[in-house]
């Protein structure tokens, strides 16, 4: 009886498709495009527009450009002259490196990518002895391989580096240790310590108020005041470092809005298991708050890549240096903007690059308790 | 107004007296949240403490695993009292297991992860061995099948089941429970007073914030009223709901057993 009034009153509609208009090529064009009449002109204004761009830009850069020779001579097309930048390709990638040495940075670029690669398969099982070696080992290894002077290699010193290897160098060093030094500081921040909150909140306001050409220009013209008679290091390593702190507080700020937003009971939960402070942050809230900055510290990392240039103004040749150093030889003089524009081109791919790997670490990440 | 139980002389502390709180007063700056606390829990009792929001009941049994500071008086638990000092905090919560109204399952763990991590980084036990518990804990709060789903795929009864066998892998002496239903819908509060039920049947030491007067009768040895940081009126539960003491209490239970 009961079963039969049930029947009654709750009814299980089917479900339908959704209406043919709202889905697909058509239904996106419509409510994208030609929603309205005023959207129905702007797309066409501004398919016009790209018309007017896009065709001189492939012109010049593919149709009309010249690929092969060896001098200025050779570019007769009237667009870009391609032959400029292939000339001077060794320069921009190798700085003033020598020659016959430059396989030893092919070298060590290669070593790191096969030793990355493995981090990338899932089922590789020495993952954890891989970066630790990456980490503490590898950066030694490269160091020697670069600088030589051991096994017989001539040496070449950090002045001879350049390109883009030495912008691969200085930026890479500064992501891996500005990372971790960035989240001491944030959880120094936030600690219950005063001295300890008071040196993070120093350090970090005393960094972040600097300009990094400040700090650029005071590693290499006043720390050597301050050493004593005799006493110099290396002018790569102080930008290196210098650049590594600068970094490192905005890092810190980063990674502390990430902790700000892991709620109490995350911490409370961590404690009540009896779990100490560091472990509670290593396991529990730190992968949660560096999860949810993965934008903000790719972001970081990206404006890092990009303030490498700025050591041009200390003295080191990085690869927009490189470039510029190339368009003022007068055997090259007015390809500027071919230099400026592969400069920009090799920035592009690692930024894109980096913000590619960064989407698809925070999908692989995701266990659904964001919804 | 106040029925407090006389309090307990300092020097002896009986043999299966396994929580001792003695003239505890804590306070949020000069706000003073809790007056004059005595109570002694002995092994295998079953609390309950009611009362209305802000009275204290939350931050009591959270002094009781230190997630609060208690600033006068003492607590001794399972023999160790409770002070500054961090190695003695962190033995204590190893034996203290404590449930939350909110759950706090770590959402970027699998659930036999969440399950595993304090058995491992705490007891220092060897993985399989911790997953091995982590699964017969599971299978008894009935959920050994979301194992190695997330925390944010589960309905709120089961993240809080999931939370009591999180808490029960570090085999604890005491289980403290934070109103574990309250943010639960009508239609999972049972699964969980079940599991907890079953667990107090087990002989577990259990204190608990709740307003689930039927789980109260059902369980409870003891019954603790609060009001404005103090206890207001312990009783056992047959007297406490049929004949309170004060009038405090009359009141309150004729407020939530109406409705």
């Amino acid at each position: 009886m009961a079963r039969s009034k049930d029947q009654q009153t709750f009814q299980r509609l089917a479900d339908q498709p959704p209406p043919v208009m709202v889905v697909g090529m058509l239904g996106w064009l419509r409510a994208n495009l030609f929603s309205s009449l005023s959207n129905t002109v702007l797309t066409i204004v501004a398919i016009y527009l790209l018309y007017l761009a896009i065709p001189p830009v492939i012109h010049w850069a593919f149709i009309a450009a010249d690929w092969v020779g060896a001098s200025r001579e050779d570019c007769t097309g009237g667009g870009a002259c391609w032959v400029f930048v292939l000339a001077r390709l060794d320069q921009f990638i190798y700085g003033f490196y020598p020659e016959p040495q430059q396989w030893r940075v092919n070298l060590a670029f290669g070593l790191l990518i096969v030793l990355i690669v493995p981090l990338f398969i899932r089922s590789f099982p020495y993952k954890a002895w891989l970066g630790f070696f990456l980490l503490f080992a590898y950066p030694f290894i490269a160091f020697e391989m670069f600088t030589g002077g051991i096994l017989g290699l001539p040496l070449v010193t950090t002045d001879q580096w350049g390109g883009l290897m030495l912008t691969l160098i200085i930026s890479s060093v500064g992501m891996v240790a500005s990372l971790p030094i960035g989240i001491l500081l944030a959880l120094g921040r936030r600690s219950e310590m005063p001295i300890v909150r008071a040196f993070s909140v120093a350090f970090i306001e005393l960094w972040r108020g600097v300009p990094l050409i400040t700090v650029l220009f005071m590693s290499s013209v006043m720390l050597p005041l301050f050493l004593p008679e005799g006493v110099t290091f290396d002018k790569l390593l102080r930008a290196l470092i210098g650049i590594t702190l600068f970094e490192s507080a905005y890092m810190a700020e980063v990674v502390r809005g990430g902790l700000q937003a892991i709620p109490g009971g995350q911490y409370e939960a961590a404690k009540a298991l009896g779990l100490n402070f560091w472990k509670s942050m290593s396991l529990i809230v730190l992968p949660q708050a560096l999860k949810l900055v993965i934008p903000g510290i790719v972001n970081t990392l990206i404006a890092l890549f990009k303030d490498t240039t700025l050591v041009i103004i200390i003295g080191l040749f990085d690869i927009l240096g490189a470039v510029e150093a190339a368009i003022k030889d007068p055997s090259w003089l007015g390809y500027a903007v071919e230099g400026y524009v592969f400069a920009a081109l090799i920035f592009w791919i690692f930024c894109y690059g980096m913000s590619r790997y960064s989407q698809a670490l925070e999908r692989k990440l995701n266990t659904g308790h964001n919804r | 107004m106040n029925d407090f139980e006389s309090p307990q002389s300092n020097s002896k502390i009986a043999a299966d007296c396994i929580i001792l709180i003695e003239a505890m007063h804590k306070w949020y700056g000069q706000f003073h949240v809790l007056k004059e606390i005595n109570l002694t829990v002995k092994k295998g009792e079953r609390f309950v403490i009611c009362g209305p929001s802000g009275s204290g009941k939350s931050t009591l049994i959270r002094c009781i695993n230190r997630l609060e500071e208690h600033q006068q008086g003492r607590i001794v638990v399972d023999g160790t009292e409770l002070t500054d000092d961090l190695k003695n905090i962190e033995s204590v919560r190893r034996e203290v297991g404590m449930v939350f109204q909110h759950f706090n399952l770590f959402p970027h763990l699998s659930i036999l992860e969440n399950l595993a991590l304090a058995p491992i980084w705490v007891r220092k036990m060897p993985r399989a061995e911790a997953e091995d518990i982590a699964m017969k804990y599971l299978e008894r709060v009935k959920i050994p099948e979301q194992a190695s789903k997330f925390p944010g795929q589960l309905s709120g009864g089961q993240q809080q089941r999931v939370a009591i066998a999180r808490a029960l892998c570090m085999n604890p002496k005491i289980m403290l429970f934070d109103e574990p239903t309250s943010a639960l819908d009508p239609e999972m509060i049972k699964e969980v007073l079940d599991v907890m039920v079953e667990l107090a049947e087990e002989g577990m030491t259990m204190l608990c914030v709740t307003h689930e007067m039927g789980f109260a009768k059902t369980v409870a040895n003891q019954m603790i009223f609060m009001d404005e940081g103090q206890i207001v009126e312990q009783n056992e539960p047959e007297e406490f709901f049929t004949n309170p003491q004060s009038e405090r209490t009359e009141q309150f239970l004729s407020q939530i057993l109406t409705h």
